[in-house]
């Protein structure tokens, strides 16, 4: 295992402060929303989290492709880191926008569009792992998972499209108008300050991540290399 | 088709690989259907499962006149969709334990005509299984089901949904966890095409305007086209050795 490079050891830390100080930003500094009050904070992490969930989303479905062409396995490896991280922040996106329909719609969940999408696009990538557990050779087990993230990546939209045959009320803050959302707002500029901040946290904290999770990815091709070398 | 290939010098290189190519197809389709009706194993044991299904829809959700009209197209995917993991499991499963994967493969035809072959042999399955339920729905339940837009979207339905579980299948019986595995992978993929069959049907069932319906039949046709296109590209990526 080769060391921790110095770049990665800077990151660890540089996410960690941001971290902190997206905390206290959405917190302490942004406003406070007229009509829902405190919980409308969770905002700022709720489409933090979403943004790079999804942006990893994309990112695997290209890297199915790339996988595809070339069958080298390093593209494998960070394809399961880019899926590992973005599944983890995809719930974290979903719970935090649960907390925040309680009090807003006076629900924990409703089967909108956007929420259902989500609900299956996370199963598809739970059942992504599912799939890898159950395949020990590493070429098949990355050639299964290259596949099925592709035909995940794609059933998304079509997802989202086919749910549009009931009725949305999921606001859309930015650049959009939806008559029938139902705890929409507009942002002033301590929010606007909040939300971006923290959209460019949760980038640079997902990119550690990552970063972090395909050296593990390395270090585990690693042992099961050893351990094949070590039965024959 | 026959008569090309009685008149192979008569025909171009492209056409007569063309031939072959759907030669191919049918030659595993027909492989298919010559071993079920010859055992009834698997249409036998989708069917009974889908009697069974329609046995329980009918008490856990009392299904009444009223509730009926809302529930059947309900009723009748999730039915459909059940059965139909169990058909592509155990039509893919075959294929796995006897070694005659393997054989396929090595058969010197396109991978690709090895997935239609399947594609096509997993969907006459599914719609045969699915002409004996409607007529006993209909019978069960004193509802006329045999309505041209309805079977147009039970046809459209099918394709998309064993489009891709084919290539889902073919995954899933390569794994350690097999059978479990095919459903968890295939229904949130197939969840869309799921649920425009529902609505579209439903539509129809309620006599809805077609402006109302066309949306999911257009949902239908996209998704039908979308995954037989990929799963024909990648199919080969999940059987080769």
């Amino acid at each position: 295992m080769n060391k921790k490079p110095l770049a990665l050891k800077i990151l660890d830390l540089v996410s960690i402060v941001l971290l902190i100080a997206a905390t206290y930003l959405s917190i302490f500094v942004a406003p406070m929303e007229r009509v829902m009050g405190n919980v409308q904070r969770v905002f700022y992490f709720h489409v933090g989290t979403a943004w790079v969930a999804l942006i990893g989303f994309i990112f695997t479905a290209a890297l199915s492709v790339i996988y595809l062409a070339t069958k080298n396995l390093k593209w494998d490896r960070i394809q399961v880191a880019a899926v590992e991280v973005s599944v983890v922040f995809f719930l974290i996106t979903i719970i935090l926008g649960s907390i925040w329909a309680r009090p807003a719609w006076n629900t924990w969940w409703t089967w909108d569009p956007r929420l259902t999408t989500a609900a299956v696009v996370e199963l598809v990538y739970i059942a992504y792992f599912m799939l890898r557990q159950g395949l020990d050779d590493p070429n098949k087990r990355a050639n299964f998972s290259a596949v099925y993230a592709l035909i995940g990546g794609l059933s998304a939209p079509i997802t989202f499209f086919s749910i549009r045959l009931f009725r949305t009320i999921h606001p859309v803050v930015i650049a959009g108008t939806n008559a029938e959302a139902e705890g929409s707002f507009s942002m002033s500029g301590g929010m606007l300050q909040a939300f971006f901040f923290a959209l460019f946290a949760f980038t640079v904290i997902f990119i550690d991540l990552f970063w972090n999770r395909i050296r593990l990815g390395e270090a585990q091709a690693k042992v099961e290399e050893m351990k094949i070398n070590a039965a024959y | 088709m026959a008569t090309k290939a009685s008149h192979p010098n008569s025909l171009s290189k492209k056409e007569a690989a063309v031939g072959g190519y759907f030669k191919a197809i049918s030659a595993i389709v027909w492989k298919d259907l010559r071993a079920e009706f010859r055992s009834w194993e698997l249409i036998s044991a989708m069917l009974v499962f889908s009697l069974l299904a329609l046995l329980i829809f009918n008490f856990a959700l009392e299904l009444d006149v009223k509730t009926r009209q809302s529930v059947t197209a309900g009723v009748l995917w999730a039915t459909f969709a059940f059965a139909g993991t169990l058909g592509l499991n155990r039509s893919m499963s075959i294929e796995k334990d006897r070694g005659c994967l393997d054989g396929l493969l090595l058969a010197p035809v396109d991978r690709s005509a090895i997935y239609f072959g399947k594609f096509f042999s997993n969907l006459a399955f599914m719609l045969i299984v699915e002409a004996i339920v409607l007529p006993v729905y209909s019978v069960l339940y004193n509802t006329n089901l045999f309505q041209p837009g309805l079977i147009a979207i039970i046809l459209l339905g099918s394709v998309g949904y064993t489009s891709v579980g084919t290539l889902l299948a073919a995954m899933s019986v390569q794994t350690r966890t097999r059978d479990v595995l095919l459903p968890i992978l295939l229904f949130p993929v197939a969840f869309a095409v799921l649920l425009s069959a529902v609505k579209a049907s439903g539509g129809f069932l309620n006599g809805a305007d077609f402006a109302e319906i066309s949306f999911p039949i257009n949902l239908l046709i996209v998704y039908d086209i979308i995954f037989i296109a990929i799963s024909f590209m990648l199919f080969d990526a999940v059987v080769e050795e």
